[in-house]
């Protein structure tokens, strides 16, 4: 009979700590591919497992291995169908594989090895040195919901609060301290008294007894009314403070526009940047609401399958989109409770005349309700070489520009194509706000 | 067979349950030990889920084992593989442990675990217990306790100096391992718990009463000659036991800068290298044991009515894909199928032993017709590793059915030659250069410490004898040279000597770039 062993319900991952140390000896490297992978097209696939090539730099283990272009070899093969001794065969070419050559090194099989990091590293990864911006972190700490906490105890409270086991121990201990009759010794005289009244014949030894004893009942019965059981100044209350405790919450409020002037192009390059703003906050606050706002010549809260999908056209009036989120603002997320962020992504185009109304609305109440505005104007690829970081361009831009100056949490930026967004979003949260360019 | 009865059955359906496991192993006990006469470590068969199976993987196949990255590395590797499809886990793993441990995979059907249970609690068990080669160079009962002193110790040092140190040491020495093991002499067993402990009291005894006043002492003023140098450098040689082969043991040893923990990280990686050392010299016959053990006894059972037909069907079809040899120029050709060759060969043995033909009983006439085949195998088993065992027991028989031949490749060539094949003139050299092929010694590069200047530059010297002309990858020897360099300390020297001419072909150093 045999030791069998059932090892299933073995805790599992026992190799976890081998890839960790594994992930950690490649970070560099994954990083720069997971980096690459997100730039080049699949910003909205961050937020999933990733396969990334197998890291060759950091995890290479080297040893003496035989180079292979050099002596004299010997294979010995099966299944051969038409050779003789004596046959003369050309050389496949190099890496040929296949006919006859001996055994593929194990370094073919190496390129081909994808290495699976689950959303939680590739997330790791992707933000490894991005942060909110000081300010916020600031903010985060003024915050004004409290949450109470056990702290020690105190003479005065509610009765409700009265900590009954420290009371009693400070009573038990002022009633030894002070010799409190007990009520044993009590009882015993009484008893002894009762005793002696009971007797029929009472000689005057007992009756000076009986005296002595009911004087000290007396004395002991007023002692005991002197040192109660229960003193105020035994009595103590637990204690709680009030522990500031950081808000939690946070809105996201994404404004985007959609006239017609807005292509498919533009849309798409707008909604790369969101979803990896959301993913970002998504990881620094534990709970995350995010308001849709979509216009034309008016604007309306939608829901994301339609923010980002259905097609509405119209003029522009980017105000109305402003307008709208200080409604809600007001109407559900006050931002003494809130964290609030806005990212607006427009391709510029206004109505004339209203792009100063919008710069208006931004300094004076904007920028005062959130921790942090992101203005994103896409662009025409081919406009990069004229506009570049120069303060010309649409209105609206130019209309910001002014309020980029006055407000630290305000921040504008140009998009032209895909690979500018993950620098972009770099710029905005990087870790110094003070290395900002402002060329 | 007509007798055969139909009510015996181990086991029905594929479901398998504690009580059928081992039903089904004491009937492949009996088998195993009373008629075929095997020998085996006491058994311990441990059920593990897939997941558990990577796991096993990824540390070298030891149920203990030291963390390193490069583990993580390989458990990466071998799921990512899995998890495509590209391959299949194991059914079983087995480790040459005293018990013998054999971890069988919780999917398997009840057919499948009654397979792998004769296959490794019997065939692989027979031969760890029996080869030569195991019974000298590892020690069975040792090892399980030996993980786990290592397990320990690499985590002891790990909180003393830090994962990034243990690790430097390790990457280092694994680097090493090929160069890690005795080839040539004995090598010295595995000292029990109790020497190792008595060994590790000492040296801290060392450390807690080290004293710093011993190093002001004036040295000795030398005067040297160069005849005295000369003489020096033979003392030398003698004293550190030089040439040696066992660059790992060298290191430990000598290693000018180590501190005692390091010393013992690379013994620890040295100790793993030797135990498995011997597996990768007996592939072949080790696979090609496990299998004909557990051909022979399913096939016995089936004859005695205790494995039904359905079940037989599905252990065929497994016993025929895990024997499968594709031809050299078939797109599936990974090599030579340690399982088939060894397979086969085992089979020819019993054929030959039993029903000679004319051929045979000239190329084997120790065995031939002798009748008894299992002690023909037996003794094989016991005593050769795949190189001595192809190069005796290959028969032509066997060379024909696989349709081998031998090809030259020489790399001042523009062309491939085919030297021999299977015929009656090719047969000896197929053979040969066959054996040859599993000569894991003669194939891997030989490189061996020649000389040190302790008193002078300190520089460590080594040579790889090159054989038949084939070099080193540069990239790699570089790399791993700058390992050695590191547990070394000073400046190491490579210097390629060609093995017949005694010509030096190249050398390089890690003191300057190699041209």
């Amino acid at each position: 009979m045999p030791n069998f062993i059932d090892r299933r319900l073995n805790p599992k991952d026992k190799s976890l700590g081998n890839r960790q140390r594994f992930l950690k000896r490649a970070r560099e490297e994954l990083k720069r591919v997971i980096k690459d992978q997100v730039k080049s097209d699949r910003i909205i696939d961050v937020d999933a497992a990733h396969g990334v090539p197998m890291p060759t730099d950091g995890a290479t283990e080297p040893t003496f291995q035989p180079s292979r272009g050099s002596g004299e070899r010997n294979y010995v093969l099966p299944g051969n169908k038409e050779f003789s001794a004596g046959d003369r065969l050309p050389k496949p070419e190099a890496g040929g594989g296949g006919g006859g050559k001996g055994r593929p090194g194990t370094g073919e099989s190496d390129d081909d090895f994808q290495f699976i990091l689950s959303r939680e590293e590739v997330l790791d990864l992707f933000f490894e040195d991005l942060e909110l911006p000081d300010m916020v972190k600031l903010s985060l700490k003024e915050t004004v919901t409290f949450k109470p906490r056990r702290a020690g105890f105190a003479t005065a409270g509610t009765p409700t609060n009265i900590n009954v086991g420290r009371t009693m121990r400070n009573s038990f201990g002022r009633r030894l301290a002070l010799h409190r009759p007990k009520e044993k010794e009590l009882i015993a005289i009484a008893d002894e008294i009762a005793q002696l009244e009971a007797e029929p014949e009472v000689s005057a030894k007992d009756r000076l007894r009986l005296k002595e004893l009911r004087s000290e009942l007396e004395r002991i019965e007023k002692k005991r009314r002197r040192i109660p059981y229960v003193d105020p100044v035994d009595i103590r209350f637990n204690r709680f403070e009030q522990q500031p405790l950081p808000n939690a919450n946070a809105v996201m409020f994404c404004l985007m526009d959609v006239s017609a002037s807005m292509g498919e192009r533009e849309k798409d390059l707008a909604k790369r940047f969101f979803v990896l703003l959301h993913l970002f906050l998504k990881r620094r606050y534990e709970r995350i609401d995010i308001v849709f706002i979509r216009h034309t010549d008016e604007a309306r809260e939608v829901d994301e399958e339609t923010f980002f999908y259905s097609t509405q056209s119209g003029g522009t009036i980017v105000s109305t989109a402003l307008e709208e989120m200080i409604r809600i603002v007001e109407d559900r997320y006050p931002s003494q409770i809130w964290n609030i962020y806005a990212a607006q992504a427009s391709d510029g185009d206004n109505i004339i005349g209203d792009s100063e109304h919008c710069a208006a609305l931004l300094r004076e109440k904007l920028t005062k309700l959130c921790q942090y505005y992101a203005y994103v104007e896409i662009i025409d690829e081919r406009e990069t070489e004229i506009f570049g970081s120069t303060d010309n361009g649409t209105a609206l831009w130019r209309a910001y520009r002014t309020v980029d100056g006055e407000k630290s949490n305000f921040q504008m930026t140009r998009i032209a194509k895909p690979a500018d967004i993950y620098p972009v979003f770099r710029r905005l949260f990087a870790r110094q706000p003070a290395t900002r360019t402002r060329k | 067979m007509a007798r055969r009865a139909t009510s015996g059955l181990l086991f029905q359906g594929s479901d398998w349950n504690f009580a059928t496991l081992s039903r089904a192993y004491d009937a492949i006990e009996q088998v195993a030990l009373e008629e075929m006469g095997l020998s085996v470590y006491p058994n311990q068969l441990e059920i593990i889920t897939s997941e558990q199976m990577l796991d096993a993987y990824s540390s070298v196949g030891m149920p203990l084992m030291y963390q390193h990255w490069s583990f993580g590395k390989r458990f990466a590797y071998e799921e990512h593989h899995y998890r495509k499809g590209h391959r299949g886990l194991a059914y079983e793993l087995v480790i040459n442990s005293n018990p013998c441990i054999t971890y069988l995979m919780e999917e398997n059907t009840m057919a499948m675990q009654a397979l792998v249970t004769a296959h490794a609690a019997f065939g692989h068990n027979h031969f760890f217990k029996n080869n030569y080669l195991f019974r000298q160079w590892t020690d069975a009962g040792a090892i399980l306790s030996y993980m786990d002193f290592a397990k320990k110790y690499v985590m002891k040092c790990e909180e003393r100096h830090g994962n990034a140190a243990v690790e430097a040491i390790l990457d280092s020495a694994h680097a090493l391992m090929d160069q890690g093991v005795f080839r040539y002499r004995r090598p010295p067993r595995l000292s029990s718990e109790k020497v190792r402990e008595r060994a590790r009291e000492r040296l801290e005894y060392e450390e807690q009463t080290y004293s710093d006043l011993w190093r002001t002492l004036p040295q000795v003023a030398e005067n040297r000659d160069p005849a005295e140098a000369e003489r020096d450098a033979s003392e030398r040689k003698k004293v550190l036991n030089l040439p040696e082969e066992n660059l790992l043991y060298f290191l430990e040893k000598h290693s000018l800068i180590l501190e005692p923990w390091q010393r013992e990280l690379l013994r620890i990686v040295r100790v793993i290298a030797q135990y498995f050392y011997p597996q990768r010299q007996t592939k072949v016959m080790n696979e090609g044991c496990a299998t004909f053990v557990h051909y022979t006894i399913i096939n016995r059972l089936y004859d005695q009515g205790r494995i039904g037909e359905g079940h037989m069907l599905e252990l065929l079809q497994s016993h025929s894909n895990v024997v499968f040899q594709p031809d050299f120029d078939d797109r599936r050709y990974p090599g030579i199928n340690p399982y088939a060759l060894g397979f086969a060969m085992m089979q020819d043995i019993q054929r030959i032993a039993t029903e000679p033909t004319a051929e045979d009983r000239d190329w084997f006439p120790s065995f031939a017709g002798n009748g008894d085949w299992m002690e023909t195998l037996r003794d094989a088993w016991a005593n050769h590793r795949d190189e001595s065992f192809i190069l005796q027991y290959l028969s032509p028989a066997v060379m024909r059915r696989f349709r081998l031949f031998h090809l030259q490749d020489r790399s001042s060539d523009r062309f491939v030659e085919v030297a021999s094949i299977h015929d009656e003139r090719g047969y000896s050299a197929v053979r040969s250069a066959l054996a040859n092929s599993y000569d894991v010694g003669a194939n891997q590069p030989d490189i061996q410490v020649m000389d040190v200047d302790l008193l002078g530059d300190r520089q460590l010297r080594l040579q790889h004898n090159v054989k038949r002309g084939i070099l080193l990858d540069e990239g790699s020897r570089d790399a791993t040279l700058r390992h050695i360099r590191h547990l070394w300390g000073y400046e190491v020297s490579l210097a390629g000597v060609d093995a017949q001419t005694g010509r030096t072909v190249y050398e390089c150093s890690t003191a300057k770039k190699p041209e």
